[in-house]
C-alpha cells in the first residue's frame, strides 16, 4: 500500500513537469496551429543558462528567476526573427522550422557545455523524506513550484488585459487586429511565455534526470500525450493530461509494463486519444450560431 | 460639413484581381454616409481598404492624416472602428470579455461608463454578460459587434451590413439604435448596405457603386426621390 501511495506521489511530481511542458506546448499550438518540437530542446538549453549561473556562484534562486526572464527574451526573439516571416508559410514550413530548431538547439547544447551528463542542485534537498518517506523535499518543492507556475499563467490569461489580448490575438487574430491588439507582438509574448514554462520545467526535472543535451526528449513525449489526452486547444485540459500522465506512467512503469518500456504508454496514450477522442478529453467543440 | 474621411482615386483588390478602380468620396463629421450597390461592386473591399487589412493604391486621409499604407492597428488606434461582415467578435469568449477587448487600447476612467452606455443601448447583452459570444443569436451578435466597436470610442464607425441575416423586426431595432448613436455619441457612420432603402432612410449622403466604381453620388434624400435611379440600380 505504501509504495502504491508512493508510485501515486510521485507520479504527481512528475506530472507537474508534464503539465508545465503540456501548457507551453498548448500557448504555442493556439498561436501557430502546429507543435511546436523544440519546447524541450528550449527547455533544456535553459536548464543550461541556470547551470552555467550556479557554476558561477550565482544564489539558487537568483540564478532561477535570471534564468526564467532569459528565457523569455529568448522566446521573444525565436518568434521575431524565425517565425515572424514565415507568417503564412505552408504547414510544412513550420515543421521544417520546429524540427531545425530542435536540432540546432540541441547541437549548440552540445557545442557549449558538452556532451557529459551533469548533475543539477536542488534547493529542496534539505528537508530529506517527507510525510512518512513517501515523498522527497525535491518532489515536494518542485511539485510546488510547477503548481504555483500554473497557478500564475491561469491568472495571468484570465485576469489580466495583457493575457486576455494574448489569448485574443491566438484565437482571432483578424477581430484583434480591429481593437487595436498588435497580433505579431502579442505571439510573440506567447513564446516567450512558453519558453519560461519550459525554462521552469527544465530546472525542476534536471536533478531528477541530470542535465545532458537531450534531458527533455522524453519529457517532452509525455508532456505531448498529456496535452493530446487533455485536449490541444484547451490550456486547463492540457495541465489536468499532464498530471494524468504523470500518474499513469508512474503506475504503469511500477506495476504494468516496468521502467524499460515507460516510454511506451506515453505512444499508447498519444494513439489511443487520435483513435478514440481526437479532440482529447477536455478540448473544447465551439458552440456556434450564425 | 468638413471631411473626416477622404479616399482620392482609391484602388484596391486581392492577389491579381483589381476591385477598385479609383473611388473619391467623403465622409463627412457627424453624418451617416451610406455606400450601396449590388454584390461584388466592393463595398466591402472599400471598408477592408480604409482599415487597412488589404493593400490599396491612391490616397485616404482621416483628419488631417493620411492613413493609407498603415497597419490595421494603428489604423485602429486613431479612431476608426469596423463591424465586418460575419461581425468581428470573439465567438470563443464571454460577452464581457468581447466587452474588455472592445476597450483594450484605452485607458482613460470612463471605459466603466461606457459599458453602462452599451448596456442601456442593448440591454439584451447584459442579460448575456457571462455568456460565451458564440452562443448568443445573430441578433445579439450584431448587437454585441456594434457595442465592441463603439467601447472604442471610434470617431468614425464602419459598418458592413449590419442588416445581413437578421429578421426585419430585428434590423429595425438595430437601425433605430444606430440613429441614437449618431445623436448622442456624435460618432460618424460609414454604412455599406444591401438593403438601400433602409440605408438611405437613415443616411444624409449616399455613393453608388457599380463594378468597382463611384457611378452616383449624392444627399440621399436626392437619390431615394430619383424614380430612374431607383428603378435601374436599386431595384425597388
Amino acid at each position: 500500500m505504501d509504495g502504491l501511495a508512493h508510485q501515486l506521489i510521485a507520479g504527481i511530481a512528475t506530472g507537474g513537469i508534464y503539465a508545465s511542458v503540456a501548457l507551453a506546448l498548448v500557448v504555442i499550438y493556439q498561436a501557430t496551429h502546429h507543435i511546436n518540437f523544440a519546447q524541450g530542446a528550449m527547455a533544456t538549453f535553459s536548464t543550461y543558462i541556470a547551470y552555467m549561473l550556479i557554476q558561477a556562484e550565482v544564489p539558487y534562486w537568483a540564478a532561477f528567476f535570471a534564468t526564467v526572464a532569459l528565457s523569455f527574451i529568448i522566446g521573444v526573439l525565436i518568434e521575431r526573427i524565425l517565425l515572424r516571416p514565415m507568417h503564412n508559410a505552408p504547414v510544412l514550413t513550420h515543421v521544417g522550422i520546429f524540427i531545425g530548431l530542435l536540432l540546432a538547439i540541441s547541437d549548440l547544447c552540445g557545442w557549449l557545455f558538452d556532451y557529459t551528463v551533469k548533475s543539477f542542485p536542488t534547493p529542496f534537498d534539505a528537508g530529506g523524506p517527507m510525510l512518512g518517506g513517501l515523498i522527497s523535499g525535491h518532489e515536494l518543492g518542485s511539485t510546488a513550484v510547477t503548481l504555483s507556475m500554473l497557478i500564475l499563467i491561469y491568472l495571468f490569461f484570465r485576469h489580466t488585459s495583457l493575457g486576455l489580448a494574448t489569448r485574443a490575438a491566438a484565437y482571432n487574430p483578424v477581430s484583434s487586429r480591429l481593437v487595436g491588439i498588435r497580433v505579431g507582438w502579442m505571439l510573440a509574448v506567447g513564446w516567450g511565455l512558453a519558453a519560461a514554462i519550459g525554462a521552469v520545467a527544465g530546472m525542476m526535472i534536471a536533478p531528477v534526470v541530470f542535465l545532458e543535451p537531450n534531458m527533455m526528449l522524453g519529457i517532452l513525449l509525455y508532456a505531448f500525450a498529456g496535452a493530446l489526452l487533455g485536449g490541444i486547444d484547451n490550456p486547463g485540459g492540457a495541465v489536468l493530461g499532464g498530471f494524468a500522465v504523470g500518474i499513469i506512467e508512474n503506475l504503469g512503469g511500477a506495476y504494468l509494463v516496468g521502467t524499460e518500456l515507460k516510454l511506451t504508454l506515453a505512444l499508447i496514450i498519444i494513439i489511443g486519444v487520435l483513435l478514440i477522442r481526437p479532440n482529447g478529453l477536455f478540448g473544447r467543440v465551439l458552440v456556434s450560431r450564425v | 460639413m468638413t471631411a473626416l474621411l477622404e479616399a482620392k482615386g482609391l484602388t484596391a483588390g486581392y492577389d491579381q484581381t483589381a476591385v477598385l478602380h479609383g473611388l473619391d468620396f467623403v465622409v463627412e463629421e457627424g453624418g451617416i454616409t451610406t455606400l450601396l450597390g449590388a454584390n461584388g461592386a466592393g463595398k466591402t473591399t472599400t471598408l477592408r481598404a480604409i482599415c487597412g487589412m488589404i493593400r490599396t493604391g491612391g490616397e485616404i486621409r482621416f483628419g488631417a492624416e493620411r492613413i493609407d499604407g498603415r497597419a490595421t492597428e494603428d489604423i485602429v488606434r486613431r479612431g476608426i472602428a469596423h463591424v465586418p461582415d460575419g461581425r468581428g467578435t470573439f465567438m470563443e469568449m464571454t460577452v464581457e470579455e468581447n466587452f474588455r477587448l472592445g476597450a483594450y487600447i484605452r485607458r482613460d476612467p470612463e471605459v466603466a461608463a461606457d459599458f453602462e452606455r452599451m448596456f442601456a443601448y442593448f440591454p439584451r447583452l447584459k442579460q448575456r454578460y457571462r455568456q460565451q459570444a458564440g452562443t448568443l443569436s445573430g441578433g445579439e451578435q450584431q448587437m454585441l459587434a456594434i457595442a465592441r466597436a463603439l467601447l472604442l470610442r471610434p470617431r468614425l464607425l464602419l459598418l458592413d451590413e449590419p442588416s445581413f441575416g437578421l429578421a426585419p423586426l430585428v434590423v429595425q431595432e438595430i437601425f433605430g439604435i444606430m440613429q441614437r448613436i449618431r445623436e448622442k455619441q456624435g460618432v460618424s457612420i460609414l454604412l455599406v448596405e444591401q438593403n438601400a432603402n433602409l440605408a438611405l432612410e437613415l443616411a444624409d449622403r449616399a455613393y453608388l457603386l457599380e463594378t468597382g466604381r463611384i457611378v452616383i453620388a449624392g444627399p440621399a434624400a436626392e437619390i431615394r426621390q430619383d424614380e430612374a435611379i431607383r428603378r435601374s440600380y436599386l431595384g425597388y
